[in-house]
């Protein structure tokens, strides 16, 4: 029996055939051919092979993505025709009597060039598609398999070294019924995607590419982090009863979905999802969630080749406010930068993208799309229980900065007759351990602080959470980090305002005793998650809890916490 | 021979999407059809082309088609650019 060790990202069992997602090989060597003619042939067949799997492509995303996304693939058909491109390539075969492969290699290099060195950003992303294009006509010419993701139409499981956003978000989710990466860790945003599309995910495995086929049998235990490879019947036997197993679990917790999430002895919290995008909402609604903790703006901002309009960004505010019906919404404002890009921005590529200039420091600087995100949301804010929050809020004076330019814009649309809220609250991301510290002084501004603490455990150690070789630094039981967080609950009550959380630590059932004990009072975490929380809370004493709290801020290591915690709750 | 000038007058100017459409309808045609803007000048039945030229608002640009249906060519590419409110 094979299996691999990794990190359980994301919750339940998955067994189905593997899909790769990995680059192919298409290296090859330039080479002198005797026929020409035959070669040119050849060029001809591998361009016709790549129109019709393009066009398939087209019409699939047409149904799937909708017209505007399928325009992409209309384009790609048209270098596919382009006579400036496909001329050059027939000469050069004919001229150099040279492999197809060199010669549009070459020449699609050329044009690749020409895009990339334009000075307009949209003309730099050509570059893109005629790389796109040339590597579907070479892997033709080679004769390898090249990955269509977007075409996948039975179940399977996704094998591949990392996932980044758009590589998701062309995944359907019909189809794709768990995945698997090389590298990653819980916090990374392969594992953050796969709770928000509530499909077991097993990242960090390490040789998850290396060791799995195309078509092999795979099981992602998504509970215990381990992935079966081609499993002997006895094994997939044994997964189909832990599945159901965790089923008639879910179907358990399914009771709580409209009970409230009270204590044992009756203290009441609130918890919340963190959401994406607007589909998210069916699963916050599904399990009970209480409220939006943390909606996710960026994914409006990516995949694609511009920033997105003011009413795209309306619209998508508005229905999930909607959507939520009055409960609490807290949209957190762009976070971009640090592991997550807008290759339209163009921004400088930096050496600490973690510690640089993203979130609110870019956009303090780059007002306009700050600016017109700020007019959505206000819009928007007629329609629901919205609340505003800045991420990576380091000073009051950026806070105070932030604020104002809302503030205008506010002013701007109200006396434009807009409607907007006068309800709505005002809050930071607390990621920083700067602010932590300061949060008595920021509680007097603020209305409610939302601790981050995936961010906040990374700073506070100087780990950087995408480094596996560090990963033992990131402890969210750490006294220091519980230090941090009780400054920042207490900073809050003491000005009579609230405090959320909505890292991962927020859905952690070692953490959640903790949390409760330090007085949180919004636990934001991935909707997969609510349910299993409140049926923990409801077990716990809170009394209890802040005794144990107290016991575990006076201790020395991460250790003694996870002990502690595990008594006292009965873990 | 035929051929007419235009004024860009679509916000995005002549990219992606206007691009693949004066392009696909360009094919339909077998006379040689050329655009030009600023002493470029490239085959409009070229994407890459058309693209390269960086066509922006408030362009002033030629087409100009040779070939036994130019008159024609250059005829549906004005109804094309007008009906899809990209120049005028």
């Amino acid at each position: 029996m094979t299996f691999l060790n990794g990190i359980a990202a994301s919750n339940g069992i998955a067994i189905a055939k593997a899909y790769r997602l990995v680059e192919p090989d298409l290296s090859f060597e330039k080479k002198t051919v005797d026929d020409a003619k035959l070669e040119i042939q050849r060029f001809h067949s591998a361009l016709e092979q790549s129109k019709s799997e393009l066009s398939a492509i087209r019409d699939r995303a047409r149904v799937d993505l909708g017209q505007d996304k399928a325009a992409i693939f209309e384009a790609h058909l048209l270098v596919l025709s382009d006579p400036e491109l496909i001329a050059p390539i027939e000469d050069k075969i004919s001229s150099e009597n040279v492999n197809a492969e060199h010669a549009l290699k070459e020449t699609a290099d050329m044009f690749i060039m020409m895009f990339e060195q334009m000075d307009n950003e949209y003309m730099k992303e050509r570059a893109a598609d005629i790389r796109d294009v040339t590597k579907r006509v070479l892997s033709h010419l080679l004769g390898v398999h090249v990955v269509n993701p977007s075409m996948i139409a039975e179940e399977v499981i996704i094998i591949a070294e990392d996932l980044t956003p758009s590589d998701t978000a062309q995944l359907n989710r019909q189809f794709v019924k768990g995945f698997t990466t090389d590298i990653g860790g819980r916090t990374s945003h392969s594992a953050i995607m796969a709770r928000s599309m509530e499909i077991p995910a097993v990242v960090g495995t390490k040789t998850a590419t290396e060791e799995i086929n195309n078509g092999d049998l795979v099981i992602v235990d998504g509970l215990k982090g381990q992935v079966h490879i081609n499993p002997t019947p006895e094994v997939v036997e044994e997964y189909h009863r832990i599945h159901k197993e965790y089923e008639a679990q879910k179907a358990e917790w399914a009771k709580l979905v409209n009970e409230p999430t009270l204590s044992e002895d009756g203290h009441h919290v609130e918890l919340a999802a963190n959401i994406g995008t607007p589909k998210d909402l069916k699963g916050v609604i599904e399990n009970g969630g209480e409220g939006v903790g943390l909606y996710r703006t960026e994914f409006l901002y990516m995949g694609r080749e511009q920033l997105p309009t003011e009413d795209e960004q309306f619209d998508a505010y508005k229905s999930v406010l909607q959507g939520m019906g009055g409960k609490p919404v807290v949209v957190r404002t762009l976070d971009i930068g640090g592991d997550k890009e807008l290759p339209y921005l163009n921004l400088p590529k930096e050496m600490n993208p973690f510690l640089g200039f993203r979130a609110i420091r870019l956009c303090l600087e780059e007002q306009e799309i700050f600016r017109t995100q700020l007019r959505a949301l206000l819009r928007a804010s007629s329609f629901g229980n919205l609340k505003i929050m800045f991420p990576m809020i380091a000073t009051l004076d950026e806070f105070r900065a932030a604020k104002a330019v809302l503030n205008e814009e506010k002013d701007k649309l109200v006396s434009e007759g807009q409607i907007v809220s006068d309800k709505i609250e005002l809050g930071i991301m607390v990621e920083i351990p700067s602010t932590a510290i300061l949060a008595d002084q920021f509680a007097k501004e603020v209305d409610f602080f939302s601790i981050g603490t995936n961010d906040l455990i990374q700073y506070t150690m100087a780990a950087d959470r995408m480094n596996q070789r560090v990963a033992y630094l990131y402890q969210p039981y750490s006294p220091s980090i519980l230090r941090l967080v009780k400054m920042v609950i207490d900073a809050a009550h003491a000005e009579g305002k609230w405090a959320g959380m909505c890292g991962e630590m927020a859905g952690d059932e070692t953490a959640i005793p903790l949390l409760l004990g330090l007085g949180l009072d919004e636990f934001s975490m991935s909707a997969t998650s609510i349910l299993k929380a409140r049926s923990q809370i409801r077990k716990l004493s809170r009394k209890r809890m802040q005794e144990l709290a107290q016991e575990v801020l006076n201790m020395s290591t991460t250790a003694e916490v996870v002990e502690a915690v595990k008594a006292a709750a009965k873990m | 021979m035929a051929e007419k000038q235009f004024k860009v007058i679509a916000e995005t100017g002549i990219h992606a999407r206007p691009a693949t459409l004066l392009v696909q309808t360009a094919s339909k045609f077998d006379s040689e059809i050329h655009l030009e803007y600023k002493d470029k000048k490239v085959n409009l039945k070229s994407i890459m082309g058309v693209m390269s030229l960086g066509v922006g608002q408030g362009a002033d640009i030629k087409i100009s088609a040779d070939g036994s249906d130019a008159d024609e060519a250059v005829k549906t590419l004005e109804e094309t650019l007008k009906k899809e409110g990209l120049a005028e």
